[in-house]
């Protein structure tokens, strides 16, 4: 599957802000970053180990049923079956086989319950809330700062980690099919996930429950990195933004605090201290943009920027498609600098 | 003609008892009551008492006793189906319009109910077998 969904976007506003997705949809991609079958945590690989036992029991009681199906109505036995006979068939086959499969299965789940759930041997805390519709992530720093990042987690392999999952508007729900199971943020509410990523790679995150018009397009990456490339992201996460000082980035430093960018968004160590929108000190250092929807680079910066009620439907930042061109040149040349 | 049986219920007239259904419902009833004095109990004692990581020792010991009752219950409430199923000489499938047949029909399905409840209250139970924290 490809990570990013080929979308053609009606780069005039007269479409009436209409985007026409056209979803590269990978098929029955076992392995792609976004797959509960191909298990990159323990979460998952309990998950995924549980689901192919219960997919090979049920195949098997298909295959006992439509074969006792058949041999009913095609083998035509010559010798009647005695009643009593039928009758032991129906009660073992139809209520003591289920209940003992069934409690089994049900044992088995709970007793995964309390070690997925532990709390105890945490490596590491991170607060993630989901906001319509982006992820606000909360890190410490090694140095016992916090560090307020955005729209992706990174997460050292081998640890066990502690998420907290809040929300401050609607129920969202916190899910990387490849790392673990789902859990919901509920407003008011601190729920928490425990994950272990088994294997480094990067994974797709969504949110899980339908929180309004882009729910569809609030997702996020999850990547997981050998412990020390971990910590020395996050030293550098820490750090105060970096630009290139180029005139143009210099330009759209400008830009940013004069447009009135900072009275929603962060960028650590410039005036622009605004909490609304995600932090964007290290922007130009994500995957993605727009929470998982666009590739990060400088034109998708202009074409965010400029656009941005076209591309995510009912996003709560305004379209700056009147700044002159120039402008918008420059705040992606200065953002997309910010690594 | 003596009436030796004049107390037993003749198993072909009908007496007006016959039509309820209340007894039906009973197998349920235990099964709701449990699982609602169970989860009630486990949230009350989490959110009031132990706290996110406590232990769930005391909630326990509270819902086997509210296993105990619900079982006990549920097998009595069996018997009286079974019986009922049983009366006179007909066999199953009680499926004959007449009173007597209806009255057989609600004991066996009673009976049936009460194998299904009896069944999901030992799940629900299991439930506190394996978890042990209020986590
Ligand atoms: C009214 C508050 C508000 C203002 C003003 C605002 N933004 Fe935003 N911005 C947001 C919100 C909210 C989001 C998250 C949108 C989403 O993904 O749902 C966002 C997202 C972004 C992103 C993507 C961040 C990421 O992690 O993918 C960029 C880049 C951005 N804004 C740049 C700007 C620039 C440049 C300006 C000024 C020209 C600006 N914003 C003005 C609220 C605002
Ligand atoms: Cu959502």
């Amino acid at each position: 599957m490809t990570l990013y969904t080929s979308r053609q976007i009606g780069l005039n506003g007269r479409h009436g802000g209409m985007i026409a997705p056209v979803i590269a949809v990978g098929g029955c991609d076992l392995h792609g970053p976004q797959s509960a079958l191909s298990p990159a945590g323990v979460g998952a690989e309990q998950i995924s180990s549980l689901f192919w036992w219960m997919a090979g029991g049920a195949v098997l009681i298909w295959a006992v049923v439509i074969g006792i199906a058949l041999y009913a109505t095609l083998a035509r036995p010559r010798k009647k079956h005695d009643v009593q006979g039928a009758r032991w068939l129906i009660i073992g086959g139809g209520i003591v086989f289920p209940t003992v499969v069934l409690t089994i299965l049900l044992s088995y789940g709970l007793m995964l319950i309390p070690k997925l759930r532990s709390t105890g041997n945490v490596d590491l805390h991170v607060a993630v809330s989901g906001e319509m519709w982006w992820w606000r992530v909360r890190y410490t720093s090694p140095a016992g700062e916090p560090v307020e990042l955005a729209n992706e987690i990174r997460l050292p392999v081998g640890k066990r980690v502690s998420l907290s999952l809040t929300s401050p508007d609607v129920i969202h729900s916190f899910w990387v099919p490849s790392l673990s199971g789902k859990v919901d943020m509920i407003p008011g509410r601190e729920n928490t996930l425990i994950l272990e990523p088994t294997k480094p790679g990067t994974y797709r995150g969504v949110c899980a429950e339908y929180c309004g018009a882009s729910h569809a397009f609030m997702a996020f990456r999850v990547v997981v990195m050998e412990p020390q490339d971990f910590e020395a992201w996050l030293t550098h996460q820490a750090q105060p933004a970096v630009s290139s000082g180029s005139p143009s980035a210099r330009q759209g430093e400008q830009a940013f605090l004069v447009n009135g960018c900072g009275a929603c968004h962060t960028i650590r160590g410039t005036a622009a201290d605004g909490r609304v929108g995600p932090d964007l000190t290290h922007v130009g250092s994500r995957l993605s943009l727009g929470a998982g929807m666009l590739p990060n680079d400088a034109q998708t910066f202009a074409r965010w920027i400029g656009h941005t009620q076209q591309i995510k439907p009912e996003v709560r930042m305004p379209s700056f498609g009147m700044l002159p061109e120039e402008q918008l040149t420059a705040l992606a040349t200065y953002l997309s600098g910010l690594k | 003609m003596t009436e030796p049986d004049a107390n037993r219920d003749d198993p072909e007239t009908p007496a007006a008892r016959w039509h309820s259904l209340w007894l039906l419902t009973l197998g349920p009833a235990f099964w709701t009551m449990h699982f609602l004095a169970s989860y009630i109990t486990a949230a009350i004692w989490c959110a009031k008492f132990a706290g996110r990581a406590g232990s769930l020792e005391t909630v326990r010991w509270l819902i086997g006793g509210y296993t105990a009752v619900a079982l006990v219950g549920i097998c009595l409430v069996s018997w009286f189906g079974y019986r009922q199923h049983k009366l006179g000489q007909a066999t199953l499938p009680h499926d004959a319009d007449t009173a007597g047949d209806r009255h057989r029909f609600l004991g066996f399905s009673t009976l049936l109910l009460c194998g299904l409840s009896f069944v999901a209250t030992v799940y629900i139970a299991l439930t506190v077998v394996f978890i042990g924290t209020c986590e």
